[in-house]
Formats: C-alpha cells, sequence, structure tokens
C-alpha cells in the first residue's frame, strides 16, 4: 500500500463531486509527502501557475514532460490481499502494511472497505484511490437502494466500480480490489482494477504478495471446507505471503461473508501467528 | 497470450477463443469468455487491452440491439462488422483509442456466413479463415494448406483441432481450454470446450 500526496486534477474531483468544488488547482512541480513516483503530467493542466497554493520545490523525482504524454505512475501494489468463495459465503483477508518506497509508514492500515452491510471492497494499490472510489461506489450503492427499493447486486456493483475507473484509464490511478457480498444470486466475488479489468471468479489473490498468497490457497481451497477450515486457510495464505513478501505485514484481519451479510472474524498479529505456527510444526 | 480463430464453411461459421484471463504473470480466471453476442446469428471475439475489450465489445453489442429496436429488424453481419470498424476508426486518432483486435462472425439469411477480421488500426477485412493473438503465426499455415471453401462441420472441427494441437506442442503459453461455437441458419451453438488434457 502506497501512501502518497496527490492533488487530483481539478477536472476530475469536480465533475465527480459535481458542485462547488474547492479549488484544487494543479501544479506539476509540486513536491510530494513521501517518496512517490514522478507526479502525474498533462491530465488537461486547467490552472494558471502562479495564483495557486502550491508549495512550488522542484520535485527532483519528477521528470518535466514536454512532449505532455501522460506519465504512468509507478505503484508497487505493496499488499496481499485475498478473497475465496465456498459453501458458507466469501472469506475475505487482508494485511495492513503501508510502504512509501522502502519505508513501512503503517502497520495498522484497514485495507478493507465496509461499502454497506452486505458488501466488502478490499485495498490494493494507492490508498486514496481506493478508498476514494470505494466511498463513492458506497455513495452509488446507497442511491440504487433508494430508486429502486432493493440492495444492490454484487455484479451490479463491481460493474458500476468498473465503469467509473475506467474513464481515468490511463491517467494514473492504481487500484486493485475484490468487491465481495452476497445478494440474490448467492455469494459474489469480483475482481476490479484501474486498468479496467472486470472478472467474476471464485478466488483471487491480489498485491505483491499475491502469488505467495496464491500458492497456499490454491493447495488448500475446496468447496466444502468449513467456516473454521477456511478462515485459517485464508489466514495462513497471508501470513505466508507476509513471510515472502517484504511490502506486505502488519496484522491479518479476516471477514466472513454470508448470506446475513458480513461479519468481522479476526485480527491477528503476523509475529504472533508466525511463533504459532512454529509451535505447532 | 491471447488467441481467437475462426473458420467459415458453406453455411456454417466455427469459431474458438481461448479463455485464459490474465493479469501480468497470474492467470486470474481460466473460464473466462471472450465472445459477446450481438444478436442471434452473430458472435463478436474481442482480444486486447484489459477493460478497453469488454467497454468497446459491451457498446457495439448494446447499439447492435437499440438498432433492432428502432427499426423492427436485425443487422446484418456485414452492416454489424462495417458499423463496429467505423466506431474503432473513429475513436483511433482521439485521446482514448480502443486497443482491440476483432473477429466478428455471423450468418446472414440472404448472404450465407461470413467471417469478418478486424484489428486495433481499424482494418477489415472478410476471409474465409482468420486468428488473432501470437497462436495465429502458428496456426494460419495450417489452415493455409488444409482450409477448403466445402468443409463439412465436422472436418472443420478437425482443422480447429489441429490448430489447437499445434499451439499445445509449440506455444510457449498454455492455454489449456477453448470455447468453440458454431452459427448457422438456426443460429449460435455452443460445441463442447476444446481442453487439452495432459498427454
Amino acid at each position: 500500500m502506497l501512501l502518497v500526496h496527490h492533488t487530483f486534477s481539478k477536472m476530475a474531483l469536480a465533475s465527480v463531486l459535481s458542485g462547488d468544488s474547492a479549488d484544487f488547482s494543479f501544479d506539476s512541480s509540486q513536491s510530494f509527502a513521501f517518496g512517490g513516483g514522478p507526479g502525474p503530467s498533462g491530465l488537461g493542466l486547467e490552472g494558471t501557475p502562479g495564483d495557486s497554493l502550491s508549495f512550488s520545490v522542484k520535485n527532483p523525482l519528477c521528470v518535466g514532460d514536454d512532449d505532455g504524454v501522460e506519465r504512468k505512475i509507478e505503484f508497487l501494489h505493496g499488499t496481499t490481499t485475498l478473497a475465496f468463495k465456498f459453501q458458507h459465503g466469501v472469506i475475505v483477508a487482508v494485511d495492513s502494511r503501508a510502504t512509501a518506497g522502502s519505508y513501512i509508514a503503517s502497520q495498522t492500515v484497514k485495507k478493507v472497505i465496509e461499502i454497506n452491510p452486505y458488501l466488502l471492497g478490499t485495498m490494493a494499490g494507492g490508498a486514496a484511490d481506493c478508498s476514494f472510489w470505494e466511498r463513492l461506489l458506497a455513495r452509488q450503492c446507497r442511491i440504487y437502494e433508494l430508486r429502486n427499493k432493493e440492495r444492490i447486486s454484487v455484479a451490479a456493483a463491481s460493474k458500476l466500480l468498473a465503469n467509473m475507473v475506467y474513464q481515468y484509464k490511463g491517467m494514473g490511478l492504481s487500484m486493485g480490489t475484490m468487491v465481495c457480498g452476497w445478494d440474490k444470486r448467492g455469494p459474489g466475488l469480483y475482481y476490479v482494477d484501474s486498468e479496467g479489468n472486470r472478472v467474476c471468479g471464485d478466488l483471487f489473490a491480489v498485491g505483491s504478495g499475491s502469488m505467495y498468497a496464491y500458492g497456499v490457497m490454491d493447495s488448500g481451497v475446496r468447496h466444502d471446507l468449513t467456516v473454521e477450515e477456511a478462515c485459517e486457510l485464508g489466514r495462513r495464505a497471508i501470513y505466508q505471503a507476509t513471510y515472502r513478501d517484504a511490502y506486505s505485514g502488519g496484522q491479518v484481519n479476516l471477514y466472513h461473508v454470508h448470506s446475513e451479510g458480513w461479519t468481522r472474524i479476526s485480527q491477528d498479529d503476523v509475529l504472533v501467528l508466525h511463533h504459532q505456527y512454529k509451535d505447532q510444526a | 497470450m491471447e488467441y481467437l480463430i475462426g473458420i467459415q464453411g458453406q453455411d456454417f461459421v466455427l469459431v474458438a477463443a481461448d479463455n485464459v484471463a490474465a493479469s501480468s504473470i497470474i492467470q486470474m480466471k481460466h473460464d473466462y469468455d471472450k465472445m459477446f453476442k450481438l444478436s442471434e446469428k452473430i458472435l463478436l471475439l474481442c482480444v486486447g487491452e484489459a477493460g478497453d475489450t469488454v467497454q468497446f465489445a459491451e457498446y457495439i453489442q448494446k447499439n447492435v440491439q437499440l438498432y433492432k429496436m428502432r427499426n423492427g429488424y436485425e443487422l446484418s453481419p456485414a452492416a454489424a462488422a462495417n458499423f463496429t470498424r467505423k466506431n474503432l476508426a473513429d475513436y483511433l486518432r482521439s485521446r482514448t483509442p480502443y486497443h482491440v483486435n476483432l473477429l466478428l462472425a455471423g450468418y446472414d439469411d440472404t448472404d450465407g456466413p461470413g467471417l469478418y477480421y478486424m484489428d486495433h488500426l481499424s482494418s477489415l477485412a472478410k476471409a474465409p479463415f482468420a486468428a488473432h493473438g501470437y497462436g495465429a503465426y502458428l496456426t494460419l499455415s495450417i489452415l493455409d494448406r488444409y482450409y477448403r471453401p466445402d468443409l463439412s462441420r465436422d472436418e472443420a472441427v478437425d482443422l480447429l483441432k489441429k490448430c489447437v494441437e499445434e499451439l499445445k506442442k509449440r506455444f510457449i503459453l498454455n492455454l489449456p481450454s477453448f470455447t468453440v461455437r458454431l452459427i448457422d441458419k438456426e443460429g449460435i451453438h455452443d460445441l463442447e470446450k476444446l481442453t487439452l488434457g495432459a498427454k
């Protein structure tokens, strides 16, 4: 998870909030709070340089773009999140480390966003991007509910999110999220990312530690797991990923989505789990 | 990485697409369907950049349906192909071009079966057989060698199997299964998925 001080271009935020928005005028020579990548440039600059309140310190990491080509921000998706379906619903497990380059900014980040009592979203990529867009999704889901007097389906919620971020494709958004829930078709799990992917599936892992998590999950997952076994599988998969991946760590947060909604199952520190598993073996 | 193939017979078109949805080196899904049903007798097979594929294909799909609702009759495969190409061309020199490669297959009640090849630069060609992806380099010559205009359905499926066998043998990436569909005057039929077991 990367924490970067970001200013959205005036155009994007204003059109999304569609009202009197604060004057987020954009200055490409803005400094960054943490060691992030080069700033997004060429995003339809509207603000006139000189009248903004920016800290005009030239960022040494920001290479000037003369050709106006949009520069892709190199986010590392430093995290491990996973979710899988089984007979009793969906298990969602995430780590809680946030990094800015090689600095660990926090070990206690909440990477599961509670969209509503029966929908969860996970965070991987840019922290601001994920929490902002998923909060927006929560708003859209609520509007849908009010208009149609019916809960939104997981497929529709994920499609809303995918369409929202598709408009910003190529502009430097970084988001890899899983929308998990239970609707009238049963358990639902969709992977949505800022590239425009939207895929329905039974099992996903997202982030820099995802490959390690896939290994453990693929070898242990079955449709007929009990809730206890499934929780332990999710927990173990995240733990194994944090063991190998430097950018994942902190605690394992575990959620279970069932027909009544989601429940927070547990929060376990990875170091405690390490000693526990060591004693077990 | 992705592969599409189409073979036209006398009174049918056979199409197949691989089932892998990948993100960098990870296979996110192994049963992903890359075919979009435009109408009762037209299929659009779409591969390319993530996001662009689904967005563009669904856009074309909805517009073809809209045409039917407005005018009371469906677009013919040739018309649908040209409509698709025009849309692709219009976006090509905009700030948001769609990076997609397409095969459009359909059966027209007057003109018979048709297979149309389209690429991301918006070129359109009606062809008796076509393929997209790296796999096309390996299989086009097989199609050149063994294709005949009067192929029967079984012969076409065998030709398809030959192509898929070649991919299994020589293509560096693993494409374990393919969705296969056939379009004729009756409509779109789902054929058995071609899965390559460990041989």
